[in-house]
């Protein structure tokens, strides 16, 4: 069985007086989707943040390729192959696009070939090149987000509920597009609140609840199992659809 | 991906609200329109408009760079008028070594004076400013009521070792010839120093534009006012871009100590807590981080202290935080807040 790329074994995080995550250990395998479910205050954001080294692990151990990255500093983690789409987004609405993207190429300048792949997968960051990033519509911006994690190759892209307050015209799209980017090489963790989105794109789930991995296995397993389900989630896919 | 499901569309803004954004720009011709009415004599409102021109000019030196570091650090830095007031002392220690330059006839020799007098004040306060930022700033980070106290203190040391470096007294600090005396255009009289500052103020204002917009330092910095831990995230080590501003913020407060030095023609150790009041309202009227609002609140500031200075002096002095007032009802962040992401 191949290395995992990532594995989080005995996590904990606290943010000031608050025990976030209270020991969470999960492995995400090269390749694919891995998603990470579970309700609002579970952790899964400080999961993904931890990872990046924005809080600090204040025990435990994250192993990134066999690197232990548990105290490397965010730059550092960023540069060994991690790219991140944060909750918020996180563009920077006083750049234009083509000055978001620029900043996101961290090796240098843009390669024309892979900007051309990721304006075929977006097209409004073709068309809104020159715009501020400030006046696109809240679908566009996210598209702008994921394009920044992907303008350079990453071994491993964490993204951050890319669906949350879009229309579902634009979440059909997006979920296309993610779709594409994991039939590159590119490994994707997921945090989505979206079940019928997750389920279609991922290979393994983990499911986050009080700050501790509560199920962790295949997807195709849990979408099978409505009891799983509804014993994990308090709901089963049916009644998302 | 489909691109009929994602068709691009930018909502296309309201006209009032896009014209609202250019609003702040019409202030300034505004304010000197207003000022001509009020003089009533077009000689003296030039006079009092160069004036205006170059104090505005001269605040902004000191400010924009308190507004990069407010901006970008998130550092409430009540000791950046130590720098102001460093700089002019050193600034006059390196003009009375070169005092028979800025004496001698030749105006080429009193430029390279104040050119070496502002290069070697400018690497000092750059230097202290990277002490400074590493001793006092740099355990304080993120707490605003340790970062005004611990900053304060910093400034009253800075001051006490004025007076025990250049003593404490007043110290005159004269011109360059070339610098001296007045342009008599019509009925106007310009001094030549102030069409300097206004140069210097405005070269600096375009370098550091160009810088802002069409350098990735620049991009870096724009990103980082607004969203620090993104940078961070992308990969680019903002902790080195944060003392880079601060150094060349603390070099730039230092520059506008020369500048103010020679505007005043004293120095004194407490001339940059006196000069902060002013800045420090620039910095807030233009909005957290932004160069270009600085800017335009300079210049608003510096015009409205001397128009009222002339038509009624007694009201000069409350005058400028009146325009603080007012703005801040019109725009509570300011005329171009960059931090309101944040």
């Amino acid at each position: 069985m191949a290395e995992p790329l990532l594995t989080l074994d005995g996590v904990h995080t606290h943010i000031g007086p608050y025990h976030i995550l209270q020991g969470v250990s999960l492995t995400v395998p090269q390749g694919g989707v891995s998603v990470l479910l579970g309700r609002n205050g579970a952790g899964k954001t400080t999961t993904l943040r931890t990872i990046m080294g924005l809080w600090r692990a204040s025990r435990g151990e994250v192993r990134f390729d066999g690197r232990d990255i548990t105290q490397l500093d965010t730059p550092s983690i960023a540069r060994a192959g991690i790219a991140y789409v944060p909750e918020n987004m996180g563009i920077f609405t006083d750049l234009t696009v083509a000055e978001n993207m620029a900043l996101a190429a961290t090796s240098g300048p843009i390669d024309a070939k892979r900007l051309s792949w990721v304006q075929d997968l977006f097209p409004p960051i073709r068309n809104f090149w020159n715009s501020s990033a400030g006046t696109l519509s809240g679908g566009q911006k996210q598209m702008l987000a994921v394009s920044r994690a992907i303008i350079e190759p990453r071994r491993l892209i964490l993204i951050d509920e890319p669906t949350k307050g879009l229309a579902p015209a634009i979440i059909v799209a997006m979920t296309d597009a993610l779709r594409q980017l994991k039939e590159t090489e590119t490994t994707i963790l997921l945090v989505e609140q979206n079940f019928a989105m997750a389920s279609s794109l991922g290979d393994t789930v983990a499911v986050m609840d009080d700050g501790r991995i509560v199920h962790a296995g295949g997807m195709a397993t849990l979408v099978a199992d409505a009891g799983l389900q509804e014993r994990l989630m308090g709901l089963s896919l049916e009644a998302h659809q | 991906m489909s691109e009929t499901l994602i068709r691009p569309r930018i909502e296309a803004r309201p006209l009032g609200e896009r014209l609202a954004e250019k609003l702040p720009l019409l202030l300034v011709p505004l304010l000197m329109l207003g000022g001509l009415i009020v003089t009533g004599s077009p000689s003296t409102w030039a006079t009092l408009t160069v004036a205006g021109l170059a104090m505005g000019l001269m605040i902004f030196i000191m400010a924009s760079g308190l507004t990069l570091v407010f901006g970008l650090m998130d550092i409430i830095n009540f000791g950046h008028g130590a720098f102001v007031a460093v700089g002019a002392f050193i600034g006059f220690t390196v003009l009375t070594w070169l005092s028979g330059w800025t004496g001698h006839p030749s105006v080429l020799m009193n430029l390279a004076a104040m050119l070496i007098a502002v290069t070697v004040t400018m690497l000092a306060t750059g230097l202290i400013g990277y002490g400074f930022e590493k001793v006092i700033i740099k355990p304080v980070y993120g707490q605003h009521l340790k970062q005004i106290l611990v900053t304060m203190g910093g400034m009253i040391i800075a001051q006490q070792l004025i007076h025990v470096v250049w003593g404490p007294d007043a110290l005159h600090l004269s011109r360059p010839l070339a610098l001296q005396g007045s342009w008599v255009i019509g009925d106007a009289a310009i001094e030549k120093y102030r069409i300097v500052a206004v140069g210097v103020g405005l070269a600096l204002f375009v370098a550091m534009r160009h810088v802002l917009k069409h350098t990735k330092v620049g991009l870096l910095v724009r990103a980082g006012v607004e969203n620090g831990e993104m940078v961070e995230a992308l990969g680019y080590r903002i902790r080195r871009l944060f003392l880079v501003v601060f150094m060349v913020g603390s070099a730039l407060a230092g520059l506008g100590g020369v500048m103010w030095g020679l505007y005043q023609e004293t120095i004194t150790a407490h001339m940059g807590s006196e000069i902060m009041v002013l800045v420090f309202i620039v910095v807030i009227i233009g909005g957290l981080g932004s160069v270009e609002g600085c800017f335009i609140g300079a210049l608003l500031v510096g015009l409205l202290a001397n128009y009222t200075a002339f038509a009624a002096p007694k009201v000069a002095l409350v005058s400028t935080i009146g325009l603080m007032v007012v703005v801040l009802m019109w725009r509570p962040q300011g005329l171009y807040p960059v931090v309101k992401a944040k």
